[in-house]
């Protein structure tokens, strides 16, 4: 379902260090990336902050175009045909909303509706049951605005899901939510990937999730696949750690920082 | 295409009747603005009855063309020279993830009625100069077609100064004044400024074409710089050529565009 073979992301950063001195440097945030994710996985993406998750993340949904290598999600080349291929995928950012700020939520979906070109029929069957799966009843008719995080970032789901896409694309989706809203978040979207068999992608930094939630774990680290397997072949790295954060802060301190590399992607 | 942009703009409309004093208040601005445009205009025909050897009414008929085309363009495609906020903001990612061209999405974004105004305005100057001009229909032709274009001109503008901040994040100001600064130019005729800066405007930058080269056939008069007479047909053909730009700059600028940090 998606397929990344030998891809690279490099960005050129220019500075100045002189009066008319430019400074060029090359920045590899992704190099000699693969891996595949098969149909109704469910994957999580680690890496430390500036290791090449985003870059990742945005060339697989088409906002970025890779430097090298190939591309292909849910059968199309993700640059190429980026509408395309928005029809077949959802995507949630957990730090920004993708719905409208002002508007209820439903004229959001409404809207997205529209956008995404879904039948009538089969957005009100879907929205019904995204409604009740993700108790969004009771707000429905407030401006997003108005909504708390964890109400938010239901709408948000809800909005990337109405489209009945054949790939999530999640990059942090429990980032700032309370216990009770994670759990709830976690439910849903197991629940999301054995019933409907929908392919996940998640990126984040809570080890719960990736325990709770994923079959295969993909570590990154300065822009290259550090480790990739099942959760307890990731445990098996540092059979002496008890906890689950515990090996993965070793794997991430392993490939520690090539300094300069690593700040140089906040730009 | 038509009916997404549609849309969207009502989606904007009924956001900022969220905001109804914001909503006045903006409007109020909008009007007072292009009010001191006209005055602007009027004092000068106080002091002489000439501007470049142009009378009032054919200055109003510059003056009308112009900004009818400039406020439609800035109506319908204006938000797209603030392309770096949103690219700062990350909110251009997220219309690179929705199913619809990014530019059109770009064009719509904030799209605000009060705008409408100024092309009432706009269209009231020209409708009084026209009153006084008492143009034959065997020229008269020539005036939408030339409102046309100069929407194709300004909007391509518009365009092409969204396109360059994918590269110069930093630097909007550089295309308001093309976008802007082309606006104003070309409400006076364009005799009142040096023969380079016309030549400019007619070669390099096309904005001659938005009103004066085919004014000069509404008008019936020989061009006072003596540039060849076939220029005040060529509008329709600069606005292809600068749509073609607009598109070429726009699609490179896309294929570059680098996104933010996080």
């Amino acid at each position: 379902m998606i397929d990344v073979q030998e891809v690279g992301r490099t960005f050129t950063i220019r500075r100045r260090t002189g009066l008319l001195r430019r400074e060029r440097r090359v920045v590899h945030a992704v190099q000699n990336l693969s891996f595949t994710v098969r149909a109704g996985e469910f994957v999580g993406y680690l890496g430390p902050n500036g290791a090449g998750k985003s870059t990742t993340i945005k060339m697989l949904t088409g906002i970025l175009a890779p430097s090298s290598g190939r591309i292909q999600v849910a059968g199309l080349d993700p640059a190429r045909r980026r509408t395309a291929l928005a029809r077949r995928i959802g995507v949630v950012f957990g730090q920004r909303t993708t719905l409208w700020w002002d508007l209820p939520l439903r004229d959001s979906f409404e809207l997205i509706r529209h956008l995404y070109k879904v039948d009538r029929v089969a957005f009100r069957r879907r929205l019904d049951e995204l409604t009740e799966l993700l108790t969004l009843g009771e707000f429905l008719r407030t401006p997003v605005r108005q909504l708390s995080l964890g109400q938010r970032m239901r709408g948000d789901i809800t909005a990337a899901l109405l489209h009945d896409p054949r790939v999530l694309v999640l990059d942090e989706p429990t980032i700032g939510l309370d216990v009770v809203s994670k759990a709830a978040m976690r439910g849903f979207l197991r629940k999301l990937n054995a019933e409907r068999g929908t392919t996940v992608l998640l990126t984040t930094h809570d080890m719960g999730d990736i325990e709770k939630l994923c079959d295969r774990v993909m570590l990154i680290d300065n822009g290259r696949l550090a480790f990739e397997g099942g959760i307890d072949d990731l445990r098996a790295t540092a059979p002496e750690e008890t906890s689950i954060e515990d090996v993965v802060a070793r794997l991430y301190a392993r490939g520690a920082p090539a300094a300069g590399q690593r700040q140089a992607r906040g730009q | 295409m038509v009916r997404t942009y549609a849309l969207l703009a009502w989606t904007w409309m009924r956001a900022s009747a969220q905001y109804p004093v914001s909503l006045a208040l903006l409007t109020l601005g909008s009007l007072a603005v292009n009010a001191l445009d006209i005055l602007a205009i009027w004092v000068i025909f106080s002091h002489t009855t000439t501007l470049g050897g142009f009378a009032l009414p054919e200055v109003m008929f510059l003056y009308g063309t112009a900004g009818v085309s400039f406020a439609v363009a800035d109506m319908l495609f204006g938000n797209v020279d603030r392309l770096s906020t949103h690219i700062r903001s990350g909110g251009f990612d997220i219309m690179l993830i929705r199913p619809a061209a990014a530019f059109l999405q770009m064009a719509v974004d904030r799209f605000n009625v009060q705008r409408f105004g100024r092309i009432t305005q706009a269209a009231v100057v020209l409708g009084l100069a026209l009153a006084g001009l008492e143009v034959p229909w065997s020229r008269a032709w020539m005036i939408p077609v030339m409102i046309v274009c100069g929407v194709v001109i300004f909007a391509s503008i518009f365009a092409i100064a969204g396109a360059t901040q994918f590269l110069l994040i930093n630097a909007p100001e550089v295309a308001n004044a093309f976008t802007y600064g082309g606006s104003s130019l070309t409400q006076y005729p364009l005799t009142v400024y040096g023969s380079e800066l016309v030549r400019a405007v007619t070669f390099v930058v096309p904005l001659a074409f938005v009103n004066w080269q085919p004014a000069l056939l509404v008008l019936g008069r020989d061009d006072p710089l003596g540039l060849p007479h076939w220029l005040r047909y060529a509008s329709p053909l600069a606005a292809v050529a600068l749509a073609t730009v607009a598109m070429l700059a726009w699609r490179a600028g896309i294929r570059r565009y680098r996104s933010t940090g996080s």
